[in-house]
């Protein structure tokens, strides 16, 4: 709101630059600095700024702020797919139900383990990765190569591979553990998916297999800025590989590190496509995610003021997330 | 490393620093080898099941059959790559994906590229607030946003249509696309327009022919990432595209895989191969950028 006042301040103002720049500033070489609004006024970027920002503001504004308010306000209404019935505002009974719904709290909870096991997965592993091609490794090119693959292929692609690994039968895996004598030769071939303890765990592994590579790309560039001097200097000063990593590197590149961890675990913790290909949410349950949930009730059952409520919870616990563990971060910078 | 050792032993009698010299020596040699051996574990695990996946396009239904099934195909065969197209309408798809995620991302980038340079140029309340949005609205669950967007679509009778899937995708783009951008327009120096300006070049003509050709390399990359993830993007499509001459290669791909358990192995593999290419080829084109645009966007935002 306060932009409003330079923006027509500076109305007036264009209006007097082609004068000054005519008369006032007559002398060659190089300019004096200019202050910021001298420079916005020169580039007529007061007035021209609303031209360009428009156009992206307003599909922002009506595609996006739009129905995600729209959104938020369905979790308060009994709103269904393909009524015809008027939708009513029923205040928090949404909630309310959400509350005692024992299933989408079992779901939240095996939602967290796996945004959580995820995350730190991905990060520890991608951070060796990022630290190992850093190096001056033979073959190095080839780990980076293969390390952007997996963030090209489609999600849906990454799930059918997998399912093409875990398979009971054609699956290489099986193969490859009766081969190292880990399935005894009359044992029955495992079968990962539906296992009711092996499920979660084997998903987790896609989902780092999945998100490990993006990790390492923006470690690795992280990496690349930390001060070679810095590294150096102390490894005159006689420092170990670990105090070199741990009082040089790791502050230099824990910024990106902790950026990177809270948009994977939003990520993760939103994710939907790996796991309907893998296991659409079985056995039991078990590997059901708060978004596989959230879609079933709402493109299944046609809830979608159900749905929408429980779209609202998960926004909130992944904001208190993030609050705690930003904070945190924050915190030790600080100190 | 055995023999390193023993070439360090005798000097260790003679004199004090060599032997910490050939101690040093051997643990750098080991520290080598760990690094190797840590770099092969890395290749492993990345490789392996792509190998797989494509070593079992590649396989005849026989070899598929096999209760012990071996890395690589014995006669291999492009029958699976045949029997894909037929089992499901696949160029089609492959068309319908081209169509929604080339559309998307020529809207998306042209929207994002003067919104990008105005939010950049022009800092004020409404930058401030219109990257917070962008932060905020990567929060939000995808079913928070396709409950509104298919709400809304059903009335204008844009579900089951690439046009709305262009629509939601363009939505879901936007963010990203403008953090991406704006990454890149900081990079381009103020300095160089002004002293346009002071020649006496016109607004659109310094944006012409001082910005955009410098913000080119960015843009390129921009587009073919939002490209990459319009291509490969699953969820929205599913919820909006039902019938399949309307689905994309994505939700074509789920159709293959059946009943539970009863997947036809050999096509299934085989189209998952080619749905991949396309954004294997832009990944390719993209290497060296995805870290610096990615990076720019994060830390210097």
């Amino acid at each position: 709101m306060s932009t409003a006042s330079p923006a027509s301040l500076g109305d007036e103002a264009t209006g007097t630059v082609p004068a000054a720049r005519g008369g006032g500033r007559g002398g060659r070489g190089t300019p004096p600095p200019r202050t910021p609004a001298a420079r916005k006024r020169l580039l007529g970027l007061d007035h021209g700024a609303w031209f360009l920002l428009l156009p992206a503001l307003l599909p922002i504004l009506v595609l996006s702020v739009g129905p995600l308010l729209y959104a938020i306000s369905l979790a308060f209404t009994d709103a269904q797919f393909g009524r015809t019935v008027e939708t009513d505002f029923i205040g928090v009974t949404n909630f309310a139900d959400l509350r005692l719904d024992s299933l989408f709290w079992e779901s939240f909870r095996i939602g967290l383990v796996w945004a959580v096991a995820v995350t730190a997965l991905q990060l520890v592993l991608a951070l060796g990765l990022a630290l190992l091609l850093n190096q001056n490794l033979r073959f190095r090119w080839l780990a980076r190569t293969l390390a952007l693959v997996p963030w090209a292929m489609p999600e849906v692609v990454v799930g059918i591979m997998w399912r093409l690994v875990y398979h009971q039968d054609a699956g290489i895996l099986n193969k490859t553990l009766r081969q190292v004598g880990l399935i005894g030769g009359s044992a029955e071939n495992i079968d990962w998916l539906t296992n009711l303890s092996l499920a979660l765990p084997a998903v987790i592994l896609v989902g780092v297999w999945a998100g490990m590579p993006q990790t390492t790309v923006v470690l690795l560039a992280g990496l690349q800025n930390v001060p070679h001097e810095l590294t150096e200097a102390a490894q005159l000063d006689g420092a170990g590989v670990w105090r070199r990593f741990a009082s040089v590197t790791w502050p230099a590149l824990k910024p990106v590190a902790v950026a990177m961890t809270a948009l994977n675990f939003i990520w993760n913790f939103n994710s939907f496509g790996l796991v309907y290909v893998l296991t659409q949410g079985g056995p039991g349950g078990q590997t059901r995610l708060p978004m596989l949930f959230a879609y079933e009730e709402a493109f299944k059952y046609g809830q979608f003021g159900y749905a929408a409520a429980m779209g609202v919870v998960m926004i909130a616990v992944v904001a208190v997330f993030l609050t705690v563990f930003l904070r945190k971060r924050l915190k030790e910078d600080a100190i | 490393m055995s023999g390193t050792s023993s070439l360090g032993a005798p000097t260790a009698r003679t004199s004090a620093p060599s032997a910490g010299h050939g101690r040093r020596r051997t643990l750098r040699l080991a520290g080598r080898t760990g690094q190797y051996a840590g770099l092969l574990c890395y290749l492993v695990f990345l490789a392996f099941p792509l190998v797989w996946l494509v070593s079992t396009s590649f396989k005849s239904p026989q070899e598929l059959g096999r209760i012990d099934p071996t890395w690589l195909p014995q006669h291999p065969t492009l029958e699976n790559f045949r029997a894909a197209f037929e089992a499901q309408p696949l160029a089609r798809s492959a068309l319908n994906s081209l169509i929604v995620a080339g559309g998307a991302t020529l809207i998306s980038v042209a929207l994002a590229v003067p919104a990008a340079y105005a939010l950049v140029r022009h800092r004020s309340l409404v930058s401030t607030a219109a990257n917070g949005w962008v932060l905020v609205s990567q929060m939000f669950p995808f079913v928070l946003v396709i409950i509104p967007l298919f709400l809304v679509l059903k009335n204008l009778h844009l579900v089951n249509s690439l046009g709305g899937l262009i629509i939601v995708y363009v939505v879901w783009n936007l963010p990203f696309s403008l953090w991406m951008l704006q990454g890149y327009v900081k990079a381009v120096p103020v300095s160089l327009e002004e002293a346009a300006a002071v020649d006496g070049a016109s607004r659109p003509r310094i944006l012409r022919s001082v910005v955009l050709p410098l913000l080119a390399p960015g843009l390129v990359a921009t587009l073919m990432f939002s490209f990459v993830t319009a291509w490969n993007e699953f969820f929205f499509a599913l919820v909006l595209l039902k019938s399949p001459e309307t689905q994309t290669m994505s939700v074509i791909l789920t159709r293959f895989l059946g009943d539970e358990g009863v997947a036809d192995l050999g096509p299934l593999a085989a189209a998952s191969v080619l749905a991949t290419i396309p954004s294997l080829l832009f990944f390719a084109l993209l290497q060296r950028r995805l870290a610096s645009g990615m990076l720019a966007g994060a830390v210097k935002g």
